[in-house]
């Protein structure tokens, strides 16, 4: 996905800035965590890279999105600039980041416009990055538009781990009750305004996040005829 | 009746224990002590709640003032045990979430992966047709169940003895193509594992005459008959406003006459090339419901006649994406010990070829690499959207992988459906959004 990063140097001064987005890094070529590195390629560092903005004309439907939602973030006196933080379109899906204070003000947009009428909000998962400082959390949101014939776009929010707030939509969106519910089960990600945040899959009493990287899988060493199988988190492995 | 009631010390409210008798015992013991609001928990273990559903239900007198659901009680954590298995390996997690429709959880994960490696159109043809040919064998297979056990909750054993006799030659057919009756980890990033035998064409056509009788026999069974309509009729009613409001998606969708299905507005896997209908009905009740249900099954065998015939037309093609990257080089056959990898490929790895074998080795040990990015891919799952939203940073593990199962979003209506019904059309109403637990909690 590096092939369509553009140098920001010979960047027009007016743009969204189209470099690739680093979460993390690789280091050697064939994946071990664990244990030393006999192969002499150990010291290779080759950085993550999420697709960058993309740039006008984005193709599809998705310019025609776009163009709406300026007009009604505008006329709901939030300017667009101000709300989406970047647009990325890779792999033919639609993804817009929005300022986590401005989404519910976006999120009455998608679903009132006319020309957006996004009326089914499938859900959000979280997804987290540890190492993308200052914006860990990622909560997802897909939105499906059946008026306009089947139209998908994804709404990404983030939010620092030090302060995991997202506003909920659920008064925009009541599908998204239950799915806020499990995301803070899952990522602890506070959705401000949800009417019972509460855990939904883990039990009541549960310490901690289990989806978050830094939660471990768990598991115990298995004995079998004399030998020991560690744990999945535990074993040697290659990614 | 076994009852007992304590005194419950923090809040001063009787505490019943009921198991099994007479539901006016309760109600008149109840009485006596002036209560009148009742809290009755109706699950995680009751035999009308399918699997481990904990419904939470105020009632006054038999009728339901408010209705929660309460769920996890299933979960077994099967996303983030997909974060450290391979991309191959998240298949066969992947197909344990929701148990009745282990064919379409593959086939959205795999799909999501497949555009994630950017090999969507790569996708051999006869791939796709197997692909359909499984899930729409499956849909089959998950409507009958839900007939079946909503029957069977209703108090009509004949409905499931009729629909599990004729889901279990469904279940043949899958046994002989994958060796499996159900989570059959069948579907793969870049195909499926294996073609079907030969010989199955004909089998399926069989099977699909015996499956239309049966189904004659089940709606001669239900449709017109006055005991059903009585409590199906619009009971568990959930209009379009309602539907789009909670995202519900699937047959409790399509019974407020809204005709939307994935497989029509947005096609995948070549559905664009079959002719199928999409069933609708407008009572939005359940008796609505499951005869949509009923019809979406005729549908589902037109379907698979035609896949079969497309089967037959290509006849020999491969069933795996020609990137030998992410194609593993080894065909089962069957040995004489049951199944095996085929001969003429051990030959080669040890005989011949060793950077056969090490590839061979490397591909399943550690698994191909994905770049990174993510994907959202959504299928029309018997229950409605089920949604795999991937997420890939370039290693051999999917990074997380978060599905969007229709029984979980769909519950959510189970207050709407049944605040202000009897106690036992609760039943009925949840019988009629068919949640599966292991979807719902993963």
């Amino acid at each position: 996905m590096t092939d369509h990063a553009a140098d920001p140097s010979t960047d027009l001064t007016y743009g969204p800035d189209t470099t690739p987005v680093e979460i993390g890094e690789r280091r050697g070529m064939f994946g071990p965590r664990q244990g030393g590195d006999t192969t002499g390629y150990g010291g290779l560092v080759t950085p993550i890279l999420l697709p960058g903005a993309a740039v006008r004309p984005y193709g599809g439907y998705f310019d025609e999105v776009a163009d709406a939602l300026e007009r009604a973030l505008g006329a709901g006196g939030t300017p667009y600039e101000e709300a989406v933080e970047r647009v990325v379109v890779d792999r033919g899906e639609l993804t817009i980041f929005v300022r986590r204070e401005h989404l519910t003000a976006f999120a009455q947009s998608l679903r009132d416009h006319p020309a957006l009428r996004f009326e089914v909000c499938t859900g959000v998962s979280g997804v987290h990055y540890p190492h993308e400082s200052g914006r860990e959390l990622h909560a997802v949101y897909h939105f499906i538009s059946i008026t306009h014939g089947t139209r998908r776009i994804r709404v990404e929010v983030t939010a620092p781990d030090s302060d995991p707030q997202i506003p909920s939509i659920v008064g925009i969106y009541p599908a998204n009750d239950w799915h806020e519910r499990e995301t803070w089960d899952m990522f602890g990600i506070i959705f401000t305004g949800h009417p019972a945040l509460t855990r939904i899959l883990m039990p009541d009493d549960w310490p901690g996040h289990p989806q978050r990287k830094d939660y471990p899988l768990g598991g115990i060493p298995v004995e079998y005829k004399g030998g020991t199988v560690p744990p999945p988190d535990q074993r040697r492995s290659y990614s | 009746m076994t009852t007992h009631h304590d005194i419950d010390t923090e809040s001063g409210a009787s505490v019943y224990n009921v198991s099994g008798g007479d539901w006016n015992d309760l109600v008149d013991e109840a009485t006596a002590l002036h209560e009148e609001r009742i809290v009755v928990n109706m699950g995680p273990q009751h035999p009308s709640t399918h699997g481990v559903l904990r419904l939470i239900l105020e009632l006054d007198g038999e009728t339901v003032t408010e209705a929660r659901a309460g769920i996890g009680y299933l979960h077994t954590g099967i996303e983030k045990n997909m974060e450290f298995r391979t991309w191959v390996q998240g298949v066969t997690f992947c197909t344990r979430m929701d148990y009745l429709t282990p064919i379409f959880q593959e086939t959205a994960y795999c799909l999501a992966v497949e555009r994630l490696l950017g090999i969507t159109d790569a996708i051999p043809q006869r791939a796709s047709i197997i692909r359909v040919l499984m899930m729409e064998l499956t849909r089959i297979n998950s409507h009958l169940v839900c007939i079946g056990t909503g029957g069977m909750e209703m108090g009509a054993t004949t409905v499931m003895t009729v629909c599990f006799r004729e889901r279990e030659r469904i279940l043949r057919i899958f046994e002989a193509v994958t060796g499996l009756r159900m989570n059959m980890a069948y579907i793969r990033p870049g195909g499926v594992a294996q073609d079907v035998p030969e010989g199955m064409t004909e089998t399926i056509r069989t099977v699909v005459g015996e499956l239309r009788k049966g189904l004659g026999e089940l709606e001669a069974l239900l449709n017109e008959n006055p005991l059903l309509k009585g409590r199906t009729v619009n009971v568990g009613y959930l209009d379009l406003t309602g539907c789009m409001a909670l995202g519900i998606t699937g047959p409790v969708l399509r019974s407020t006459g809204l005709p939307h299905d994935l497989r029509k507005s947005a096609p995948y896997c070549g559905y664009e090339e079959y002719d199928f209908e999409v069933k609708t009905r407008t009572g939005a009740d359940s008796y609505d419901r499951l005869r949509i249900r009923i019809d979406e099954m005729y549908e589902s065998l037109k379907l698979v006649l035609q896949a079969c015939e497309k089967l037959d037309a290509t006849q020999g093609q491969p069933v795996m994406v020609a990137d030998k990257k992410i194609a593993w080089p080894a065909q089962l056959s069957v040995g004489s010990d049951g199944q095996g990898n085929s001969l003429e490929h051990i030959r080669e790895i040890m005989g011949t070829s060793m950077e056969a074998l090490i590839h061979h080795f490397k591909l399943v040990t550690e698994g191909f690499r994905v770049p990174p990015g993510q994907a959202y891919v959504a299928v029309e799952s018997p229950k409605g959207e089920l949604g795999c939203h991937a997420v890939s940073d370039g290693g051999t593990r999917p990074y997380r992988v978060h599905f969007r199962d229709p029984s979980f979003n769909n519950l959510q209506a189970v207050a709407a459906m049944c605040e202000g019904s009897m106690v036992a059309d609760v039943i009925v109403a949840v019988a009629s959004i068919d949640p599966v637990m292991g979807g719902v909690d993963r």
